[in-house]
């Protein structure tokens, strides 16, 4: 069987002693950072990005996924015990997580969580392993033309399936596409919009912008607030769930999982859709949906396995078409960058002990998980009790450093900052950052192929409807926005975000 | 019958829930039009190429129309909206006037939220401009004593423990830990 030649070609990759230690040390990290209120995915592997400079490529990545479960996880964690959602994927958590913990039942809660991501964890890297060979083989028929309009079809439905106004997201899309221009053009060595600013040339820095958007404008958001916040830290509670809630929640547990791995594969799926989806399901399908939000521990499996579910299935289309389908896979490209990986299908071709070795440590990765978060749940709580007057500055420090240390350069941290009170100034009038990011780093990928497709049609714009897989893929983008401004559309995507 | 003064008749709108998000549309439209019109003015500067070989004016000019669009559509529909509810539209510009300072941030928006933005963005800045003269130790103590003041319940001495602190484990982590190039102490 070639699947198991892979698998073990992967176990034996990651099975030194190094390679595990960096997927601890990333769950560890990311867990710990992602416990931290305010701080998502996307700000805790901006911030910790730094730490995987030095290593080698694969180290890195393996590290790297560990450190987004981690967050993942902590998010989770958050959202339990102080009703705090560290990222959009895990508020569907805090309403029965929360009720969950004031019942004296934060532990069950936390154990259900844990064990449901576990759960899922693994169904979805057997997914990815069966399913990346196939759809890699696929993609490698690909040329410019299908390119652009896979990734104009992944930017479409990215903003289509978020949350928020249409209009405003792909605007935001626009700017980020913007953003991805700036710096020396590939082709000419012309310098664009970078106004004489010699540190504009390389381009901006995907870390820079990430942190100042995400990171920067959520400290000064947050001080702005001054909320008071009640954490459960003493009452934690047995952490293994009893009979009857760990039979309740088995059922929904996997359904949860079957949903996040097809939505997560989805452009602009990813976590934050299928645990949304994945509560609402749930609340359908219950004898007594007024128990939702009171307490259901149904309500915490079901988002928590398909959220995990679909963090993992949204590597698919980056390790086969390398093509990010949400704001933390774009980072991850960015990242895969760094260490001289080019995302697409040759790299399962040219590097597969990369490839595989990833697939295997994520599995790991959602064992370390389990390992870890069990017995450190108490540490967790005790985190998360620390004031916020103590932590941002903390957060601060974590992020100046990381920014100055990428390019050593001063300008960098203003150009931060920057990025930080623009990202202010779009929380105040209600646009989402996190399209932005997703347009910034598809951006010079998209111009280079749009470049190189009208070359090869010889200035015939027409190729993009002719060939027919870019045709089928224009297809379903207009199909897309055609359903969404359908009225029906309209009412069940106000009712999926509005619970 | 007197006329209600402008002033009155804004403090009426804002309080009606839907007014907000509509400003809120209204405004990022704007935004978006004034970017789009600046990067078409950006991008016309660079050749513009032809269909088959495209300069490397024509991608970001095409965006730049994009923008200008959506923007339009953006502010278009919010004001729509506001017309539709037999408002007038002429409230909507001096609104803006007011929404900065009142109404788009909650309650004293100077205290609030601008002074603690200008303390986060001050002590930022002082750890890029005095890392590369004074070293990591005494850009941290300066990012954590000048940022943390923005907090309303900032206490000196605690930020000042807290900045030390955290230069000394700056100093092991990222200096001798990470091995990161950065100087240490002042030159």
């Amino acid at each position: 069987m070639e699947l198991f030649a892979h698998l073990s070609l992967g176990l034996d990759t990651v099975f030194t002693l190094g390679n595990l230690g960096y997927c601890f040390l990333g769950v560890l990290l990311g867990t710990l950072i992602g416990v931290l209120p305010g701080l998502g995915p996307v700000a805790t592997i901006a911030m910790l990005l730094p730490v995987t400079y030095g290593l080698p490529p694969l180290s890195a990545l393996i590290m790297l996924a560990g450190i987004y479960y981690g967050a993942q996880y902590g998010g989770s964690t958050t959202a339990i015990l102080v009703n705090l959602p560290g990222e959009s994927s895990s508020v569907v958590t805090c309403l029965d997580g929360y009720a969950l913990a004031r019942k004296g039942r934060a532990g069950a809660a936390l154990g259900i969580a844990a064990l449901a991501s576990f759960f899922a964890g693994t169904v979805a890297t057997l997914i990815i392993a069966v399913a990346a060979s196939p759809l890699a083989e696929f993609a490698l028929k690909f040329g410019p033309a299908e390119y652009f309009s896979l990734m104009l079809l992944g930017l479409i439905a990215a903003v289509v399936l978020a949350q928020g106004d249409f209009l405003k997201a792909l605007a935001m899309v626009a700017l980020g596409l913007l953003l991805g221009v700036v710096g020396t053009d590939v082709n000419s060595g012309e310098e664009r919009f970078t106004f004489g600013l010699p540190e504009l040339a390389d381009g901006i820095n995907f870390v820079v912008l990430s942190m100042g958007l995400f990171g920067i404008a959520e400290i000064i958001a947050n001080l702005e607030v001054q909320e008071k916040r009640e954490v459960f830290t003493r009452n934690i509670g047995t952490l293994l769930p009893n009979r009857e809630e760990f039979k309740a929640a088995s059922k929904p547990a996997l359904r949860g999982t079957l949903l996040g791995a097809v939505l997560g594969i989805l452009p602009g799926g990813g976590a934050v859709l299928s645990s949304f989806t994945a509560y609402t399901l749930e609340k359908r399908l219950a004898k007594d949906p007024s128990r939702f939000g009171q307490g259901a521990i149904e309500g915490v499996a079901a988002p928590e396995a398909a959220n995990n579910a679909g963090a993992q299935t949204s590597f698919i289309p980056l390790l086969v078409m390398g093509l990010p389908s949400n704001a933390v896979m774009a980072l991850m490209v960015g990242a895969m960058m760094i260490h001289g990986i080019v995302p697409g299908p040759q790299v399962m071709e040219e590097r597969p002990e990369l490839f595989w070795g990833l697939i295997v440590s994520m599995w790991i990765g959602n064992f370390f998980l389990v390992l870890l978060n069990l017995p450190l749940v108490g540490l967790w709580a005790r985190l998360l009790s620390v004031p916020y007057r103590l932590l941002y500055p903390i957060i601060l420090v974590f992020c100046c450093v990381g920014i100055y240390s990428i390019n050593n350069s001063a300008f960098d941290v203003g150009l931060a900052l920057v990025f930080g009170f623009l990202g202010f100034l779009f929380l105040k009038l209600g646009c989402e950052p996190a399209p932005l990011l997703l347009g910034f780093v598809l951006g010079p990928m998209m111009e280079e192929n749009l470049r190189r497709a009208m070359l090869l049609a010889r200035g015939d714009a027409t190729v993009f409807f002719t060939r027919p897989i870019s045709a089928v893929l224009l297809a379903t983008a207009t199909l897309l926005i055609l359903l969404l401004t359908s009225p029906w559309a309209k009412k069940t995507r106000e009712t999926a975000f509005r619970e | 019958m007197t006329q209600p003064t402008l002033d009155s008749r804004l403090e009426r709108h804002f309080m009606n829930p839907l007014f907000l998000p509509r400003l809120k549309d209204f405004l990022s439209g704007l935004f978006f039009c004034g970017a789009g019109i600046f990067t078409i003015m950006a991008a016309a500067r660079h050749p513009l190429g032809n269909a088959m070989r495209m300069g490397t004016g024509s991608f970001p000019l095409l965006l730049g129309l994009l923008l200008f669009a959506l923007g339009t559509l953006v502010s278009t529909r919010a004001a729509l909206k506001h017309l539709r509810q037999g408002h007038a539209l002429r409230d909507f510009l001096p609104a803006t006037r007011f929404l900065t300072l009142k109404h788009l941030f909650q309650r004293n928006a100077l205290k609030n939220a601008l002074l603690p933005a200008a303390l986060v963005g001050l002590g930022i800045v002082a750890f890029a401009g005095l890392l590369s003269s004074l070293g990591l130790a005494l850009a941290i103590l300066a990012l954590v004593v000048i940022s943390g003041a923005a907090h309303h319940e900032a206490r000196l001495v605690e930020l000042l423990v807290l900045g030390v602190g955290l230069s000394a484990f700056g100093a092991g982590v990222f200096v001798w830990g990470l091995g990161l190039p950065l100087p240490l102490l002042p030159a």
